[in-house]
């Protein structure tokens, strides 16, 4: 298993598109956390009603898109290229394949995702300096707030990484995990009553993204957490079963 | 000692039946040919040796397990699928790298077998900017890395130039003098006709011939004495069921020594008497004649 996990590793450093994809987390997030600063404080009274660990955090909208994008193309790049025939020779057992690759990408869009978060708000308070709520790590809810943009971050490369297993398809999963993190939310918020309420916290990026805020609404920060990581899990379960059914 | 063994191998794939009920062994020391026309199922053949696709009935067995329950898989067997299904992002260096990782092969073996295929000076470079020459010889490097002792090439010499067909088929040869095996698919006889010393022949996904590669050329029917004379039609009276030609005669089932013997007997001059051995390639297209899928 380290072995193949060694080989994911290189695979993931070794080609330009990753490296760029992955270094553009952390640009998103400082740059979204001190222009959102700025606007705040620029808005004077109106801004002093701003969470300010939020407003810094911010970029995670963008960020989650890109480390699903990346899990996306861990995978259905291979199916683009054929790659994924020499990568299941060298492997032949499917399953371990997967594992392999997903502990890697989790393990880098984790590191990846919690640096830039603790970036993020640092980049925030530095912009804030002061003016607006002034906040500090060891604030109750903040540091778990921080790193759970991480984590929020990491389970997003991972969902990416199950849809591309299942849809093999790099277009079409970026297109689905594109329409379950942004597009569902919307559609669901136009159910009605406390029923449309309910369903919009079980959305995977309502739920998942709990965890990144300070004041949670509704469920907790780590029941929201657990329901999205269930997201994840499902089509990753139903990508590791055809996976190992499917020819390749 | 079988390396390869296919028992009953058959795959469909919803109503096209791409390979049926094929039975073969490879054996070790010798280069294999696994012949016959485009879409023969040689490549479905392959893909289930190397465990990518999943027979629907049938097994195939690589050195007596399936290909999926080796530990380090490239340790013991190498192939050369598709030569351009890489990622071309990736250096040549990298590429050999990653698969030689996941089986815990040293990182100096990717080196040693780049010098191999002379693609040393190219290993830093993108393989997306590689000529497909250079492609399959990074695909035969990674087929090495492992130093395994079974071999195989998918349509190795495809869209190769003279040069790179005549290094391919000299490693081939190198290595099963090795000792190894070496399972080659080909859809041109004449390749295999210079490569191989067995044949596993097939047509429409059935098994039409296994066998030497002299043994295949004497099976065929086409060899015949051919004879001209001044004296044609007085020839062809004495040697019945030969058949008439503008120019010369065809005699089949007889040595040239017992025509010979037959025309002298009746005094007749002839100005050629000669055997005409059947070649391989009319061997194999006598053979695959009914089995190719879209005829001509």
């Amino acid at each position: 298993m380290i072995d193949v996990m060694r080989s994911e590793w290189t695979k993931m450093r070794s080609v330009r598109s990753t490296v760029w994809t992955l270094g553009s987390v952390p640009v998103l997030m400082v740059a979204l956390a001190v222009v959102g600063a700025l606007a705040t404080v620029g808005a004077g009274d109106a801004g002093r009603l701003a969470d300010p660990v939020s407003t810094s955090l911010r970029g995670i909208v963008l960020a989650s898109l890109v480390t699903a994008t990346l899990g996306v193309i861990a995978i259905s790049g291979e199916y683009r290229t054929g790659a994924i025939r020499t990568s299941l020779v060298a492997v032949p057992g499917r399953l371990r394949f997967l594992a392999a690759k997903a502990v890697v990408l989790t393990a880098v869009t984790l590191v990846v995702g919690v640096a830039s978060a603790f970036a993020a708000f640092l980049a925030g308070r530095i912009a804030f300096a002061g003016r607006a709520g002034e906040v500090s790590l060891a604030d109750p809810g903040v540091s778990r707030a921080v790193f759970g943009a991480g984590l929020y971050l990491a389970a997003s490369g991972l969902f990416g990484l199950a849809l591309g297993v299942l849809v093999r398809h790099t277009p079409g999963a970026i297109v689905t995990v594109c329409a379950l993190l942004m597009v569902l939310p919307t559609l669901v918020a136009l159910v009605p009553g406390e029923l449309g309420r309910r369903l919009l916290e079980f959305t995977a990026s309502n739920a998942g993204s709990q965890v990144a805020v300070v004041h949670p609404t509704g469920m907790g920060p780590w029941t929201g957490f657990a329901v999205y990581l269930a997201w994840v899990a499902l089509p990753l379960a139903a990508g590791a079963v055809l996976l190992g059914r499917r020819d390749a | 000692m079988t390396a390869i063994r296919a028992i009953g191998l058959t795959k469909e794939y919803g109503a096209a039946t791409a390979v049926s009920g094929l039975s073969f062994d490879v054996r070790p020391g010798l280069v294999t040919g696994f012949l016959g026309p485009n879409g023969a199922g040689k490549s479905t053949t392959m893909r289930m040796v190397l465990g990518l696709d999943r027979p629907t009935s049938g097994t195939v067995t690589v050195g007596g397990v399936p290909y999926a329950e080796l530990r380090h898989p490239l340790r013991r067997v190498g192939a050369l699928l598709d030569a351009k299904a890489v990622h071309g992002g990736r250096s040549a260096r990298n590429h050999l790298l990653t698969i030689a990782q996941s089986n815990a092969i040293p990182a100096s073996r990717v080196e040693e077998v780049l010098e191999t295929v002379g693609l040393g000076a190219v290993a830093g470079r993108r393989i997306g900017r590689f000529s497909l020459g250079m492609s399959q010889r990074l695909g035969i490097a990674a087929a090495l890395l492992g130093d395994p002792e079974i071999l195989l090439f998918d349509e190795p010499v495809n869209g190769l130039d003279p040069d790179g067909i005549l290094w391919i088929r000299t490693l081939m040869r190198g290595l099963a003098a090795e000792g190894r095996t070496v399972f080659v698919s080909s859809h041109l006889m004449s390749e295999m006709a210079q490569t191989a010393d067995h044949l596993i022949v097939v047509g429409r996904g059935e098994l039409i011939a296994d066998t030497g590669v002299e043994e295949f050329i004497g099976r065929s029917s086409q060899g015949y004495v051919r004879v001209r004379s001044p004296y044609l039609a007085e020839v062809a009276e004495v040697l019945p069921g030969a058949e008439v030609h503008e120019d010369h005669l065809r005699v089949t089932g007889r040595t040239p020594l017992e025509v010979g013997t037959l025309v002298a007997a009746r005094g007749l001059a002839v100005e050629e008497l000669s055997l005409v051995r059947p070649t391989l390639e009319a061997a194999y297209m006598e053979l695959t004649r009914d089995s190719l899928e879209y005829s001509s």
